[in-house]
């Protein structure tokens, strides 16, 4: 399995690079479900930087769990985290730590992806120094615009939002800043007539 | 502290409504002076900017930020808006000093364009506003947010007429990480806060293939403090809208579905955005002041070089443009009842009304 290709898209849609090994003080990875296989191939390329790397891993939004093959890598320092908000939080404390000089890597959904460089970003680490690819799930995570709430692990289009109950389509518009897409009512003008839901996000 | 208006109706400033009842109408003076954007008979994307200079006496133009009829009413409508929902003004913590640059610069140009209804005293940074149409008379401190009811961007932009957005430059490109935004064209500054310029204009069709963007934020990086420049936008609302944003669509949208020959002459509006950017002394960031105008269709057909234009401008528009500002479904309704208004006749170029 490698990095996921993603149609053609709108200018503030992410995309995503294949994580290449570079020279740092330390290597802070940050990966769920099937990223486990892009830490693998970064491994591989240049397994000297085990020995200062730190990896935090949770399970993907479909299920997938290879924390063994993760554990398995003998990493410096690995943790498994419950959830997402869960590694979130420990990512937090470890960036606490993280020196000048870091290489930082973010694998697996989009999910993770954006949240984690959202949190990074937020204490002022360069966004373009962060590497990303994406692997696994493509389920997303999507803000409706009427009511703000965020719906996670959107797989159809449209939707139904889980906080105000509106039917929303899902846009490729993203911000980073809130690292969801953005979902917005389909029968705003012609009220019930809903198309039936696609799944377009696996 | 709070800002409490007191709305000087007259027989200038309207007391109308852009809700609910819908009361909002050009005076027939008003009319003769709406921005019509369209300088030919069709239309497509350009970087169509100009240096924004006084303009035409009487029009839009004359003034650098334009106080109209409509002042009282927008700015309560404002109000309104932000009461329901104060997520459509926010500054991130950066972009304080770039509000403070708006804020001067809104008070030291109206003080000096509209002296009968506006002045500003200094003594070093004890300033002293005063707004007559809507009976403000404040005294603060210059730099020091703690002397004002509001951030200094919040504060005066409750007072001024347009959608404000205040871009920081870094990084090569520009950066929407504060605004003022309740009089918009179905774009949620919620959502596109933090962007990068090619970010938030990603959903916008074809401009992108054009190099539009491109060239535009290469235009506008070099623009320099006390040289603004304008351009035109437009797009068409059903009923006098000023709050067309996403947040809000729900309970807007249904109205495009009620148009119909009889009544497309009043509800059906033009809706005109005079954009204006500013560079800023201090922050380096830049401002951008969304103006909107509507002109309802039976307003604007009154002239009949706009009647003729409007109906070929709105008839040959590219599907995906029609699409993006939101009236494909009505569109051949609108060219329909535009039609009455087109004899064929040949237009003189640019955008006056009667050249």
């Amino acid at each position: 399995m490698t990095k996921t290709e993603f149609p053609p898209s709108i200018k503030s849609r992410p995309v995503y690079g294949v994580l290449e090994p570079r020279p740092g003080a330390m290597h802070l990875i940050v990966a769920d479900g099937e990223g486990a296989g892009a830490v693998a191939d970064l491994v591989a390329r240049d397994p000297g930087l085990l020995a200062k790397a730190h990896i935090l891993y949770t399970a993907g939004p479909n299920g997938t769990d290879e924390w063994e093959r993760v554990k398995a890598l003998g990493a410096r320092q690995a943790q498994k985290a419950a959830s997402l908000p869960t590694l979130l939080f420990r990512l937090a404390r470890v960036l606490q730590d993280t020196p000048m000089g870091a290489q930082i890597y973010l694998t697996g959904s989009e999910g993770l992806i954006g949240q984690a460089e959202r949190d990074i970003c937020a204490l002022g680490y360069p966004r373009l120094d962060i590497q990303t690819e994406h692997r696994g799930s493509t389920v997303r995570r999507v803000q409706c615009v009427h009511c703000k709430g965020v719906t996670e692990n959107v797989k159809t289009d449209p939707f139904q939002c889980s906080h105000c109950g509106l039917h929303l389509f899902v846009r490729d518009h993203y911000s980073r800043r809130l690292a969801a897409f953005q979902g917005v009512n389909i029968d705003a003008e012609d009220k019930g007539q809903i198309p039936p839901a696609v799944e377009r996000f696996k | 502290m709070s800002l409490d208006f007191k709305y000087g109706f007259d027989d200038f400033f309207r007391d109308e409504t852009f809700v609910d009842d819908f009361t909002y109408r050009n005076s027939p003076a008003n009319i003769r002076r709406f921005p019509f954007p369209f300088d030919r008979d069709d239309y497509m994307y350009s970087v169509n900017m100009e240096p924004h200079v006084s303009g035409r006496k009487g029009s839009v133009f004359e003034h650098t930020f334009d106080v109209d009829e409509h002042y009282l009413s927008e700015m309560r409508d404002r109000a309104r808006v932000l009461a329901q929902d104060p997520l459509r003004c926010q500054s991130l913590p950066h972009m304080t000093l770039a509000g403070w640059d708006l804020l001067e610069l809104i008070m030291e140009t109206k003080a000096r364009e509209y002296p009968q209804w506006f002045s500003l005293t200094k003594d070093g940074n004890r300033w002293h506003w005063i707004n007559r149409p809507l009976g403000i008379d404040q005294k603060f401190t210059f730099l020091d947010e703690s002397t004002l009811p509001y951030g200094p961007l919040e504060y005066i932009t409750r007072q001024t007429q347009g959608d404000f957005t205040l871009q920081d430059e870094r990084e090569g490109t520009l950066w929407v990480d504060a605004g003022m935004v309740t009089t918009q064209a179905d774009w949620s500054l919620d959502f596109d806060i933090g962007m990068n310029f090619h970010e938030w204009h990603a959903p916008v069709p074809l401009a992108h293939e054009k190099g539009i963007f491109d060239r535009a934020l290469k235009f506008l990086l070099k623009l320099q403090h006390g040289a603004p420049v304008r351009r035109f936008n437009w797009t068409m609302t059903v009923n006098p809208l000023l709050d067309t944003a996403p947040e809000t669509y729900p309970e807007w949208g249904y109205m495009r579905t009620g148009l119909t020959q009889e009544n497309m002459g009043r509800m059906m509006h033009l809706r005109v955005e005079l954009q204006t950017l500013y560079r800023l002394p201090r922050s380096n960031a830049i401002a951008f002041d969304i103006r909107a105008y509507l002109g309802k269709f039976e307003e604007l057909v009154q002239v009949p070089k706009w009647g003729r234009r409007l109906h070929r401008v709105v008839r040959d528009l590219h599907p995906d443009l029609a699409t993006y500002k939101g009236f494909i479904r009505n569109r051949d309704a609108m060219a329909e009842w535009l039609s009455k208004y087109d004899d064929g006749a040949p237009t003189s170029p640019g955008w006056w009304p009667e050249d």
